[in-house]
């Protein structure tokens, strides 16, 4: 025997795909294309649902022919599941693609600088959308944003904490109840601002009032993130302080939260990433204004969502455009919220 | 510390406690004094809505819940009301059963193929996707619901009445497909994707790795795998998950108001253009009314409260017993 047998010999991976099979997945759906064309043309089929449809049925059908070729009759079930698979994983992100392609193209049509250095107090939304503008939409919800977030950060890592470091007695029946907090859907969250702070307190129609109902709906988001951190702070750092002598107060305070301070600001912008966007609950509690208003605590506020949602239910073309506009710009707001959150929250503990 | 021991002298043990030094109980108080926050917002909700939802039900009687009309009447003596959501309701379930019909099954293929068919890297990045979906605001579903689905989906519409009509549940009382419960229900089905699935991902991620490898072993084809360990294995989390989703369908208020015409008559007719919806009702009516319709709305408010708690205590149950199975 030679000596190179060990270095020639390749370990076979019999699963992967040769050059030919991918050949032959290509040309099928070159195939079912042309079939599809094909079958618009010469038949009843038209448009481009006709056309999506038929591409399915005959790259379907054409896999399956190829796949049993191959493998015989039992690859039938694997081969139909594999492309039903395909296809409803497809069909989940065509309208992520159409939402932000048509926000896209609609919004940056009615971009205009003085959006962001006027408000609507002299402007109507039916006019051109050079008149006026959405400052105090904007201002609205950056004051939102802040109130609600110094209530409930504090609130939901609190609790949060509670469920993983205190660990009582009640700790399942909060766990259940955070849980169904985060179902209350956002009209009710409304509904109670609106019958228990606004017609029983002082405080009527405002930003702060808006900004509860807010709170109302973050929290749980805060508390559910907060404590999936928490949990995964290792338990040997918390036995740690412990046997150096720290009380709990101390180990949680210099060592836990530390630890998980990444985490903790993820959870806080996942709150607010929650909530920048919501429209219902403000309906009921901010009275929605046209001038710019900087006292959190009287007079009607307005929000972006809520400006988006006046453009909307108005329906002139002019308005429809401000409402366009507003949501893109809402739109990158949130997911430069969403992208801060992903990059803090991905460098986790090694 | 300084302390010097002399020699031969033996320390004198430490005093051992498990009493909480006055920081720690401090601390402990204060903590769980936030923790029962949440308890107290739930009850306060439930006890201000229920309120109005008393003096609806003293007001209305029970008919509030099975009647389908909104009549105010200006009479000599004042309004008289005459008051019932009952419509309503059943178009909330309506199309919150249409939503989970189209909604689920592509969650589920969403799942599967997340799990278990997509490459490493493709994985990442489309569930940040999925994730940023369900960071869309409301509003913008309404937005591209109303502008650019709708069109679409009244052509789907009007191509199953031709075929399907002799079906009683696609047959329309007039030819008139905009603003139907099916259009509301495929833009809730696009909204609960995100949740259904992460939940889905979750309990299919819990199967047990060697169960999944013995049926490998035994040379079953990804389907068999997934048909004869995963689903068996994981159906009755997919059916916490389906609920859970059915609970943001019930609550979903903007997007719905866009795309539906609500109207006070009971239809089950889903491609014809007239349904109810709670959530969106509230909204509509919420401008124009009067003390007394106030009320009663935060009645409506009430029970939709009850029922997307009861639907989301059931599927937290559900997912969280097969969750722990699983370990």
């Amino acid at each position: 025997m030679s000596e190179t047998t060990f270095l020639d010999i390749k370990p076979r991976q019999p699963w992967k795909a040769t050059p030919k099979d991918r050949a032959i997945t290509f040309s099928v759906l070159l195939l079912a294309l042309a079939l599809a064309g094909a079958a618009v043309k010469l038949t009843g089929l038209s448009g481009k649902l006709g056309f999506a449809l038929s591409f399915l049925v005959f790259s379907t059908v054409l896999q399956i022919f190829v796949s049993v070729r191959k493998f015989g009759r039992k690859a039938l079930g694997d081969s139909i599941a594999t492309s039903l698979i395909y296809t409803g994983a497809t069909l989940t992100f065509l309208p992520v693609g159409s939402i932000l392609f048509i926000t896209i193209k609609n919004g940056v049509a009615g971009l205009r600088w003085n959006l962001f250095t006027t408000d609507m107090f002299n402007a109507s939304f039916l006019d051109p959308i050079g008149n006026g503008g959405l400052l105090h939409a904007l201002v609205g919800t950056v004051m939102l944003i802040v109130i609600a977030m110094i209530i409930s950060v504090p609130m939901g890592i609190m609790t949060a904490l509670y469920l993983t470091e205190i660990r009582g007695k009640g700790s399942t029946l909060i766990q259940f109840v955070v849980q169904a907090m985060s179902g209350v859907p956002s009209v009710v969250a409304g509904l109670f601002i609106f019958t228990s702070v606004i017609l029983l307190t002082p405080l009527k129609a405002s930003t702060t009032a808006g900004a509860l109902a807010l709170t109302v709906l973050m929290i749980p988001t805060v508390t559910r993130t907060a404590q999936e951190v928490l949990l995964l702070v290792p338990a040997d750092l918390r036995e740690a302080g412990l046997a150096m002598g720290a009380t709990q107060w101390k180990t949680v305070a210099t060592i836990v939260v530390p630890a998980a301070r990444n985490g903790l600001i993820t959870a806080t912008i996942l709150g607010v990433a929650r909530i920048a966007g919501e429209t219902a609950p403000l309906i009921f509690t901010i009275g929605g204004a046209d001038k710019l208003n900087l006292n959190p605590f009287k007079d009607y506020q307005s929000a972006m969502p809520f400006y988006v949602w006046k453009g909307l239910t108005l329906g002139t073309p002019e308005s429809i455009q401000r409402s366009w506009t507003a949501i893109l710009i809402l739109l990158i707001l949130v997911l430069s919220l969403f992208i801060a959150a992903r990059t803090l929250g991905g460098r986790r503990f090694k | 510390m300084s302390t010097t021991l002399e020699a031969g002298q033996i320390p004198a043990p430490r005093e051992l406690t498990t009493k909480h030094r006055r920081s720690d109980t401090i601390f402990r108080g204060v903590v769980t004094g936030f923790g029962m926050t949440a308890l107290l917002i739930l009850t306060l909700i439930g006890l201000f809505l229920s309120f109005r939802g008393i003096q609806t039900l003293h007001t209305q009687g029970f008919g509030f819940l099975t009647r389908s009309n909104w009549d105010v009447v200006q009479g000599d003596s004042g309004a008289t009301y005459n008051l019932g959501v009952g419509a309503m309701l059943f178009g909330t379930v309506l199309i919150s059963i249409v939503a989970l019909v189209i909604g689920v099954p592509l969650s589920v293929a969403l799942a599967l193929f997340l799990t278990f068919y997509a490459p490493a890297r493709v994985k990442t990045f489309l569930v940040s996707v999925v994730d940023l979906m369900a960071a869309f605001p409301s509003v913008l579903f309404g937005l591209w619901g109303f502008f650019v689905l709708m069109p679409l989906a009244t052509y789907w519409a009007k191509i199953i009445f031709k075929y399907l009509n002799w079906i009683p549940l696609f047959d329309a009382p007039q030819y008139f497909f905009e603003r139907s419960p099916f259009i509301a229900g495929l833009v809730l089905a696009i909204m609960i994707i995100p949740i259904v699935t992460s939940v889905a991902r979750e309990v299919f991620a819990q199967t047990p790795l060697d169960r999944i490898q013995a049926a490998y072993a035994l040379g079953a084809t990804k389907w068999g795998v997934i048909k004869t360990v995963v689903f068996p294995f994981g159906s009755s989390g997919l059916i916490g998950g389906a609920m859970l989703g059915l609970g943001r369908a019930f609550g979903e208020t903007v997007a719905v108001y866009s795309v539906l015409n609500i109207v006070f008559k009971v239809n089950f007719h889903v491609l014809y253009g007239s349904g109810g919806n709670v959530a969106s009702m509230i909204i509509q009516k919420w401008g124009e009314s009067t003390a007394d319709e106030t009320t009663a709305l935060l009645a409506a408010g009430f029970i939709l409260f009850l029922l997307t708690l009861l639907v989301n205590l059931g599927a937290n149950f559900i997912v969280r017993n097969t969750l722990k199975s699983g370990k």
